[in-house]
C-alpha cells in the first residue's frame, strides 16, 4: 500500500480551482518533489498534504485514512504523529532558543527531551547553536533548526515547502545535503519547490500548472 | 516545557507584557482607591457633614407634648427642663463613640441697661468632660457651631480662669449698641443683674445675630433654674436610613421584630441614636434634625454611588484596554500560534498559555495596581477630607476578583480570534 494516495481531488474557492482533478500516489521512503509557477496550486497541495486543510472534491488516503473525512481534532493528531512541516519562512518562536524550538514539537508529540532535541540539533549541525535564539542565526541556521524540529517526532513524511527559498547557495546545498541523508534513512521527502536545482535531486519530480498535475519526470540519474 | 514558553514569552517580550501589566494596574489602583474610599467615605463625610451642626435635638418630653401640641417653638415653655448633670450620660449609650459633639442650652430674657429686652443663651463652648468610663473630651458649640464668623475678639475659653462672666454678642446686637471686644453688658431679671464682658462678636447669619451667649451658669443663675437645661443639641455620626430605620421612626421601634429591632439598635440610625438618648436622659425625647439627617443619607448615598461608577468606568476602561492590547499581541503572533497549531497543538493548550501569560502579567499588574491604588486613596483622603483613608482587607479578595474577571473577560475576543486561526491561512496565506 502507497503511503500516500491523493484520488481525483480539487480544491475550489468560488470560481476559481487551485487544484483540478489531480491523482498523485508517494510510495514510503520516497523523494518527490511538486513544482510550478507561483498560484499553480504547490501551496494548496502542501496544505492538503499537511492535514491543515481540505479538499473539496477527492480522496486524500494517507497511511490508509482518507484525511478528507477527518476532523479537525483528528487532523491536528495525524499531523502530530505522521508528519514533519519544513516552512520557506522558517516560522520559528522568536522567544524560543534554537533547543527549545525543537522541543515545542516533542511537547505537543509527547514529551519533551531536551538531550533528544539536542540530538537533532547536532544531525542537521547546529549543536553549538543550541541555546542561541532565532534572532541571534543566520537564515540556513533557521532552516535547519527547522528541520530538526520536523525530524524530531520520527515523521512518516517531511512536507517541505519551498525549504531553500530563503536561503543563499552554500545553504541551500547544506540543507539538499540533509534531504539526501534523511532519504537514505528512509523518510519520506515531499518537497514544494519552483527552484529546478532543488527538483532535479529528488527521485520524482511533478509539475503543477493551474491546478492540474501536467507532468511527471522520474530522475533517472537519482543519486541515492 | 509549558513553563518555560511562558517564561520565554513573558520575558522576552517584556515591553507588551508591561504594556498590559500598566493597563491592569492602572484598572486595578482605581479600583482599590475607589473602593477603599466608597468604604471609609461614609466616616469621612459624616465628619464633614459636623460641620453643618447638630442633627439631634433633645428636649423635655412635657416640652415635647406642648410643641407638638401647639406648635411652640423650641425653649417656649419655660417650667419644662433637662437636668445639665444627665448630659454626660450622652457618651455612655451603645453609640456613644458615634457622638462627636453636643451642648446644652437654657434662654431666657434679660433687660440690658438701656432697658431693651434681649435673649440671653446659655451653652457650653469648649466644656472639658471627664467621664465616669475614664475618657476626656471638650464638648460645646465652639465646634458645633463651626460656621460662626466670630468677626472680632474670640470663642469664649471656659477653661481659662475669669472667663465665667465672659458673653458672645450677635453681629446685628453689637453693631445697634456700637458694642466692641472688652465691653461690659450689664443685664438684669427679676432674679439679679450680672455684668458681662464681651469677649467675641460673631455673625451667625440668623436670629442668633440679635441674642447674646453666655455660660450656662449665668443663664441658670439669672432664670433662677440652678442646674437645669432646656435642650440639648447633639452631632453624631450616623448611618444612611434605610427601610428599617424609616419603619423604627415612623411606627417606634416596637413594631419590629427581636431580630429587626437587634439590629437596627446595633446600627448607627439617627433613630436608634434618639432612641439611646432617651434610654440615658429620663424624661426626655430626642428628635432628629430630619434636614440635616437626610441631606447627610443622601449625600452619602450619591458619594458612593459616585464611587461604585468610577469603580465601574475604571475596569471597563481598563477592559477594553486589555482587550485592545490581547488582540493585538495575538495578531502579532498569528504566526507563532499558527506554526503551534501546525505542529499539534490542540486549542486549548494554545489558549492556555496566552490566558496564563496574561493572568501571570495581571497579577504582577495587580499588586502593583493595588500598592498605586493605595497611594491614590492617600492622596485624594488627604486632598479631599484632609484624613488618611484606612486600607480595608476586604478591598485585597475583591480587587483580585475584579481584575481576574476583567482580565478574563478583555481577553475574550483574542481567544475567539485565536480559536479561528487556521495554520493554512497564516503559515501559507490559504
Amino acid at each position: 500500500m502507497s503511503l500516500l494516495e491523493i484520488k481525483n481531488v480539487s480544491k475550489i474557492y468560488g470560481p476559481l480551482k487551485a487544484l483540478d482533478n489531480v491523482n498523485l500516489t508517494v510510495e514510503n521512503g520516497e523523494w518527490l518533489a511538486i513544482m510550478g509557477p507561483s498560484g499553480s496550486g504547490k501551496s494548496t497541495m502542501m496544505n492538503i498534504i499537511g492535514c491543515m486543510d481540505k479538499p473539496s472534491l477527492g480522496e486524500v488516503i494517507l497511511d490508509g485514512v482518507d484525511i478528507a473525512k477527518q476532523s479537525s481534532k483528528k487532523l491536528t493528531e495525524i499531523r502530530r504523529d505522521k508528519i514533519g512541516l519544513i516552512f520557506q519562512q522558517f516560522h520559528l518562536v522568536n522567544y524560543l532558543t534554537a533547543v527549545e524550538n525543537v522541543m515545542v514539537s516533542q511537547y505537543y508529540h509527547s514529551m519533551p527531551d531536551e538531550k533528544e532535541a539536542l540530538e537533532a540539533l547536532e544531525r542537521v549541525g547546529l549543536a553549538d547553536r543550541a541555546k542561541h535564539l532565532p534572532s541571534q542565526l543566520s537564515g540556513g541556521e533557521q532552516q535547519r533548526v527547522c528541520i530538526a524540529r520536523a525530524l524530531i517526532n520520527h515523521p512518516e513524511i517531511i512536507l517541505a515547502d519551498e525549504p531553500t527559498g530563503n536561503l543563499d547557495e552554500a545553504n541551500e546545498n547544506i540543507v539538499i545535503d540533509i534531504f539526501k541523508q534523511l532519504h537514505r534513512q528512509g523518510t519520506t521527502l515531499i518537497v514544494v519547490t519552483h527552484d529546478p536545482e532543488v527538483a532535479e535531486v529528488a527521485q520524482r519530480t511533478v509539475a503543477l500548472e493551474h491546478g492540474r498535475l501536467v507532468k511527471e519526470i522520474i530522475n533517472n540519474n537519482f543519486e541515492e | 516545557m509549558f513553563f518555560r514558553m511562558i517564561k520565554g514569552a513573558l520575558f522576552r517580550q517584556k515591553s507588551k507584557m508591561i504594556m498590559i501589566a500598566v493597563t491592569i494596574a492602572l484598572g486595578a489602583s482605581l479600583a482599590t482607591a475607589m473602593l477603599n474610599i466608597m468604604l471609609d467615605v461614609g466616616d469621612k463625610v459624616n465628619q464633614e457633614l459636623k460641620a453643618y451642626g447638630a442633627n439631634i435635638t433633645v428636649v423635655p418630653k412635657e416640652s415635647s407634648v406642648l410643641n407638638d401640641l401647639y406648635a411652640l417653638d423650641e425653649g417656649e415653655d419655660a417650667s419644662a427642663h433637662l437636668k445639665e448633670e444627665d448630659l454626660g450620660k450622652i457618651k455612655t449609650i451603645f453609640w456613644g463613640f458615634n457622638i462627636i459633639d453636643f451642648s446644652p442650652f437654657i434662654s431666657t430674657t434679660v433687660t440690658a441697661a438701656d432697658g431693651e429686652a434681649v435673649k440671653l443663651n446659655g451653652a457650653w463652648f469648649n466644656h472639658h468632660l471627664s467621664l465616669n468610663t475614664g475618657e476626656e473630651l471638650d464638648a460645646g458649640i465652639h465646634s458645633l457651631r463651626s460656621w460662626w464668623d466670630v468677626r472680632s475678639g474670640q470663642w469664649i475659653d471656659e477653661q481659662k480662669d475669669g472667663n465665667e462672666n465672659a458673653v458672645m454678642v450677635g453681629a446685628v446686637y453689637a453693631e445697634r449698641h456700637r458694642l466692641a471686644t472688652g465691653d461690659t453688658i450689664t443685664v438684669s431679671t427679676a432674679n439679679g443683674s450680672k455684668a458681662l464682658t464681651v469677649t467675641g462678636i460673631f455673625d451667625a447669619g440668623g436670629d442668633e445675630d440679635e441674642q447674646l451667649f453666655t455660660t450656662v451658669g449665668n443663664v441658670q443663675a439669672l432664670s433662677n433654674n440652678a442646674g437645669l437645661i432646656d435642650s440639648i443639641e447633639v452631632s453624631a455620626i450616623t448611618t444612611p436610613d434605610n427601610e428599617l430605620a424609616r419603619k423604627a421612626a415612623t411606627k417606634g421601634p416596637a413594631s419590629l421584630s427581636p431580630a429587626d429591632y437587634e439590629t437596627w439598635y446595633c446600627t448607627a440610625y439617627v433613630s436608634s441614636i434618639c432612641y439611646q438618648i432617651q434610654e440615658a436622659i429620663p424624661d426626655s425625647v430626642a428628635s432628629p434634625v430630619r434636614q440635616v439627617a437626610e441631606s447627610e443619607g443622601n449625600i452619602l448615598d450619591k458619594t458612593q454611588l459616585l464611587m461604585v461608577l468610577i469603580t465601574i468606568l475604571s475596569l471597563f476602561g481598563s477592559a477594553l484596554g486589555i482587550s485592545n492590547l490581547v488582540t493585538a499581541s495575538v495578531m502579532e503572533r498569528s504566526n507563532e500560534i499558527g506554526l503551534l497549531k501546525a505542529i499539534g497543538a490542540r486549542d486549548y493548550s494554545i489558549s492556555g498559555i496566552v490566558l496564563t501569560e496574561i493572568i501571570i502579567t495581571a497579577i504582577v499588574g495587580g499588586v502593583a495596581g493595588y500598592f498605586m491604588g493605595y497611594g491614590f486613596a492617600q492622596i485624594i483622603g488627604q486632598t479631599v477630607f484632609n484624613a488618611s483613608i484606612e486600607m480595608k482587607p476586604m478591598v485585597i479578595p475583591l480587587v483580585a476578583v475584579l481584575i481576574v474577571i476583567v482580565t478574563l473577560a478583555g481577553s475574550i475576543p483574542a481567544i475567539r480570534m485565536l480559536l479561528r486561526l487556521r495554520p493554512a491561512e497564516v503559515l501559507h496565506g490559504r
